[in-house]
């Protein structure tokens, strides 16, 4: 089983620190920065699993989770969202479209390693 | 001459006048010739007041009592002259009302009362039959005269029968011209213009007789001067009293003598001939006149004195030997008097028929009215026959001896009763039918009895003792000396006791009775006829017409109902637009309408009242239907609460609605002041974990990483900083450091403030410093804020090939602006809108570390320097404009 993950992420300072923490974790790492195009990416690139932000140009992370939900290639690949708002509601909303789980800005690097490892499963 | 010369003559001359009659009608049926329709023609047919009376009586009277005469025609010229407005009030209100007669007029006036129609119309009957007499009288003498001046020529003829032949005569004239067509406006084209012809013929045949006897005759201006102080015409003393009743009660008469009424308002074509007829009818009643004291003093001093002085008009061409003037002196007698015949027998049958037989008629039979155009002219044709029979009547029962003009004046006096009426019904609002019909009644009755039953002789109708003792021996009520005044002519004590118990009745009936609905309507639509009638041009009926129904329904049911009704009809009809055609079936749906709101006497008489063509004002409206102002009153305030409630409703709608918008515009800031505050942070506390952990890494990405957290923390301090910021523009109580500053170095410090943003991209800046040499009293260093911010994005974002800046500031009115210009790509039409919001970012800026409350402080801070800040769309490339209000910026001295 491969440690493939995409990270979807705007913000070049935020997607430079978890390249750095999941490839010394010995993560394959790609990386996409914009919201619009994002789906298209995640097709493309079949990582085992799914960083994806909210607040992304062109696109929100709600929609491309709801695409990728969609789709009966990636409807159970595990997506790990980030985000930045941190009220209730939202993670209400992506609780709602069926994301793998759900954490909030700023997070500890051990935390981000822990799920995403849990997420790919035994 | 012989007497068959004499009738061929007479039957050439009607036949003659058929002929004009007939051939000016059909012109007048096809749209007519317009010298038909003159004001000279109009003038005219005016002449009708000059009957036979005026055309032999006057120099008769002349001979009599001098210049008494005169008053005959001062009254008019009075009433012409001086009274014109009154006249013209009257057409006015004739057109406007399609009034038919001077019955109709008092009738529709107090409400279209049947029983003041009938009684003016019996007045008038009453008071017309003399005169016809005296017309039928003149012309049997004048032809007796011919016979008696040729005696053997032929033999004497019975005056009856020659009375019956010129009475039947005259009825077949006025009746083939009278009632050829019921006609809305009741106008006979013909019969004026055959009227009109004759008024030249009589005043023609009076000059030329006036003229052979001055010159022919007397034989110069001098001699006749003579002959009149010589004779007993210069004696006659004038009595001031008759004089001033006399003149009174002809320049009442003109007014509402039925036939003066029917050619000075019926026939009438265009109001402003009324302007023409003001001086012209003067002019020629002075003609008439001009010869009457002449002819009467030549034919006093000439003419044995058994000669009647009525006929000296004939009989002094016929002593000199001039029968061809007597001729001529005949056709304008005979003019005088068919014209006057004509037009009253007309006049008199429209009356009769419209408000004597039409009622009854109509009363008598329960079924719903066939073809009533065929009962009216049957029912005219038969009443002119009817009047002329009577005046025959008259004639034959008065003995056909009496004097002309006492005849006339006892007819003036009867049909000047209907004067106060008339005159008091078109000027004062507060008169009331009860007011008019017992001032009428009264003044007939007290006429009659004075002098109507009296001229038919002492003992004839009223017994000699009445004039003796009194009725039933009660002194005060002699005929000629009412409660007990002696001594006034007959004439002078009839007409003032008879105008002032009529007057004062009127008067008094009037304030002590309320007027009805429809008497009010028609009072209010009579008296202010010219604010509510249009003039004689620009008359669009049937649209008028929609309109001012519209405007009542409106009133009445509301505007949004009404409109709704004649936008529903108009497009039944089939018309484009909203206002229907005023059709019977339209304005009996509509009366139903305005019935549920205001009862259907009052709904009957509104619609009536704008249908026949008479706008009528909201006021009048509600004057009439004083129940249905208060119920509407009472309506209207129900339906300004409810919409007091509504908008109250509304208000709290809103309120709610913007509370609302609040809160999800301030999770919304919430949210983004969260996602701005944590994206930095977490990139610090990611990179700080690393640091921490220290394994795996080399000494250039420590450096590089430590150097990121520092940048974030700059990051997350500016945000900070602003966000305070705009919270203390917004919020806060800012204190603004005005102070007097150059605009250049404004501009200057601002370029300076910037000048380490992308130095490598190398931002050209093009600025005229002559045009920014303006003092600026503004606080500085908020001004400077927002050049900076403009600046700073133009040397972030402008993504020329070779960046350029332009810089212009125009001085214009009371402001001085500040446009920044870049020659990038600028804004996308569909953010311009946005940029000026909080946090507004367009996608490809976070780059650049900005949280997108740049430009939304600049907008703050200018709205506290009183300026603004803008964007310039359309200038190709970025492009904001800074206004500064004048009061803070003057050019430097």
């Amino acid at each position: 089983m491969g440690r493939h993950v995409l990270l979807i992420e705007d913000e070049p300072n935020i997607t430079e620190a978890m390249r750095f923490i999941l490839a010394r974790d010995g993560w394959t790492v790609s990386s996409h920065a914009d919201g619009a195009t994002a789906v298209n990416a995640v097709s493309r690139a079949k990582p085992d699993v799914v960083v994806l932000d909210v607040m992304l140009p062109g696109r929100s992370g709600y929609d491309i989770l709801r695409d990728l939900r969609a789709n009966p290639d990636t409807e159970g690949l595990p997506v790990m969202m980030l985000t930045a708002r941190g009220q209730v509601r939202d993670r209400e909303r992506a609780e709602s479209f069926g994301v793998s789980h759900f954490m909030t800005k700023p997070f500890s690097n051990r935390e981000v390693l822990d799920t995403l490892n849990s997420l790919l499963g035994p | 001459m012989s007497f068959d010369l004499l009738v061929s003559v007479s039957l050439v001359y009607v036949g003659l006048l058929f002929l004009i009659a007939y051939w000016a009608e059909r012109r007048a049926l096809r749209g007519g010739v317009r010298w038909l329709r003159s004001p000279l023609v109009y003038t005219l047919s005016l002449s009708i007041y000059c009957t036979a009376w005026t055309f032999y009586g006057a120099v008769g009277y002349a001979s009599r009592s001098g210049l008494e005469f005169l008053t005959i025609y001062i009254g008019p010229t009075l009433i012409l002259i001086g009274w014109w407005w009154c006249l013209r009030k009257l057409v006015r209100i004739g057109r406007s009302q399609r009034i038919t007669s001077i019955a109709d007029l008092i009738s529709s006036r107090y409400g279209k009362s049947a029983l003041l129609g009938g009684m003016v119309t019996v007045i008038a009957v009453v008071g017309t039959t003399p005169y016809l007499a005296l017309q039928l009288q003149s012309v049997t003498l004048s032809f007796g005269v011919f016979a008696e001046g040729t005696p053997g020529s032929f033999p004497v003829p019975d005056q009856r029968a020659t009375a019956i032949w010129v009475a039947g005569g005259m009825a077949v004239f006025a009746i083939l011209f009278g009632t050829r067509n019921v006609d809305a406006n009741e106008r006979h084209h013909g019969v004026v213009t055959a009227i009109a012809l004759e008024a030249l013929v009589k005043l023609f045949a009076l000059l030329a007789v006036g003229s052979f006897i001055v010159w022919g005759v007397a034989g110069g201006i001098g001699e006749v001067a003579a002959r009149i102080n010589a004779s007993p015409l210069a004696q006659i003393p004038l009595d001031r009293s008759r004089w001033l009743a006399l003149i009174f009660v002809s320049g009442a008469a003109i007014l509402v003598l039925p036939r003066m009424f029917q050619v000075l308002v019926v026939e009438n074509e265009d109001e402003r001939h009324l302007a023409t007829a003001s001086w012209a009818f003067p002019l020629y009643l002075a003609a008439m006149s001009v010869f009457v004291i002449p002819i009467a003093a030549v034919g006093m001093s000439e003419l044995p004195s058994w000669a009647n002085p009525d006929l000296f008009v004939l009989t002094l061409p016929l002593a000199h030997g001039h029968e061809m003037l007597a001729l001529l002196a005949f056709l304008g007698g005979f003019s005088s008097a068919t014209s006057m015949v004509i037009v009253a027998a007309i006049a008199l049958a429209t009356m009769i028929s419209n408000h004597i037989v039409l009622p009854l008629w109509l009363s008598l039979r329960a079924e719903a009215p066939g073809n009533l155009r065929a009962v009216l002219l049957t029912s005219r044709r038969l009443s002119i026959a009817g009047v002329l029979a009577l005046g025959y009547v008259y004639y034959v029962w008065s003995g056909g001896g009496r004097e002309l003009a006492a005849i006339g004046f006892v007819s003036f006096t009867g049909v000047v009763q209907v004067m106060p009426a008339a005159v008091g019904g078109i000027f004062w609002r507060g008169a009331t039918r009860i007011g008019a019909a017992i001032g009428v009644s009264l003044g007939a009755a007290v006429w009659a009895y004075t002098l109507f039953l009296p001229s038919f002789g002492h003992g004839v109708i009223l017994p000699e003792s009445v004039f003796a003792e009194g009725p039933f021996g009660i002194g005060w009520l002699k005929p000629y000396a009412l409660f007990g005044i002696e001594g006034l002519d007959p004439v002078v004590h009839s007409v003032i006791w008879s105008m002032a118990i009529n007057c004062a009745a009127f008067l008094v009936g009037s304030i002590a009775s309320f007027p009805t609905p429809l008497e009010r309507l028609q009072g209010a639509q009579f008296v202010n006829v010219f604010d509510y009638s249009r003039g004689p041009r620009g008359w669009s009926q049937s649209k008028a017409e929609a309109e001012d129904l519209l405007i009542m329904a409106q009133r009445i049911l509301g505007p949004r109902e009404a409109q709704d009704l004649f936008a529903a009809e108009a497009r039944i009809q089939g018309k484009a637009g909203f206002l229907p055609d005023t059709t019977p079936e339209f304005l009996d749906r509509l009366e139903r309408e305005l019935a549920g709101s205001v009862g259907a006497a009052t709904a009957h008489a509104m619609i009536g009242q704008i249908a026949i063509g008479t706008t009528v004002s909201v006021e009048d409206l509600m004057a009439v239907a004083d129940e249905a102002a208060q119920i509407m009153e009472h309506s209207i305030q129900l339906k300004a609460k409810s919409e007091e409630l509504s908008r109250t409703a509304r208000q709290l709608r809103e309120a709610n609605q913007k509370l609302t918008e609040l809160s999800v515009q301030k999770d919304s800031f919430l949210g983004q002041i969260s996602h701005e505050l944590r994206t930095p942070m977490t990139s610090i506390r990611a990179f700080s974990e690393i640091l921490m952990d220290g394994e795996g890494m080399q000494a250039e990405e420590r450096q590089r990483f430590a150097a990121i957290i520092h940048d974030e923390a700059q990051r997350l301090t500016r945000l900070l900083d602003a966000l305070l910021d705009l919270n203390v523009l917004e919020h806060g109580q800012v204190s603004l450091n005005r102070d007097t500053v150059r605009l250049r170095d404004v501009i200057t410090r601002a370029l300076a403030a910037t000048s380490s943003i992308n130095p490598e991209r190398g931002l050209a800046v093009r600025r005229d410093t002559l045009d920014e040499d303006i003092l600026v009293h503004t606080d500085t260093d908020r001004l400077a804020q927002v050049f900076i911010n403009i600046i700073a994005n133009a040397r972030k974002y402008c993504d020329a090939a070779e960046p350029q800046l332009r810089i212009l500031v125009q001085s214009r009115g009371g402001t001085v602006s500040v446009d920044f210009v870049d020659n990038g790509s600028g804004i996308p039409v569909h953010s311009q809108s946005v940029i000026f919001e909080k946090f507004c970012r367009l996608s490809d800026q976070s780059a650049a570390g900005s949280a997108g409350l740049g430009l939304a402080i600049c907008r703050e801070i200018m709205q506290k320097l009183g300026g603004s800040i803008t964007y310039l769309p359309g200038q190709g490339g970025g492009a904001f404009r800074v206004t500064l209000p004048v009061q803070s910026a003057e050019k430097a001295a």
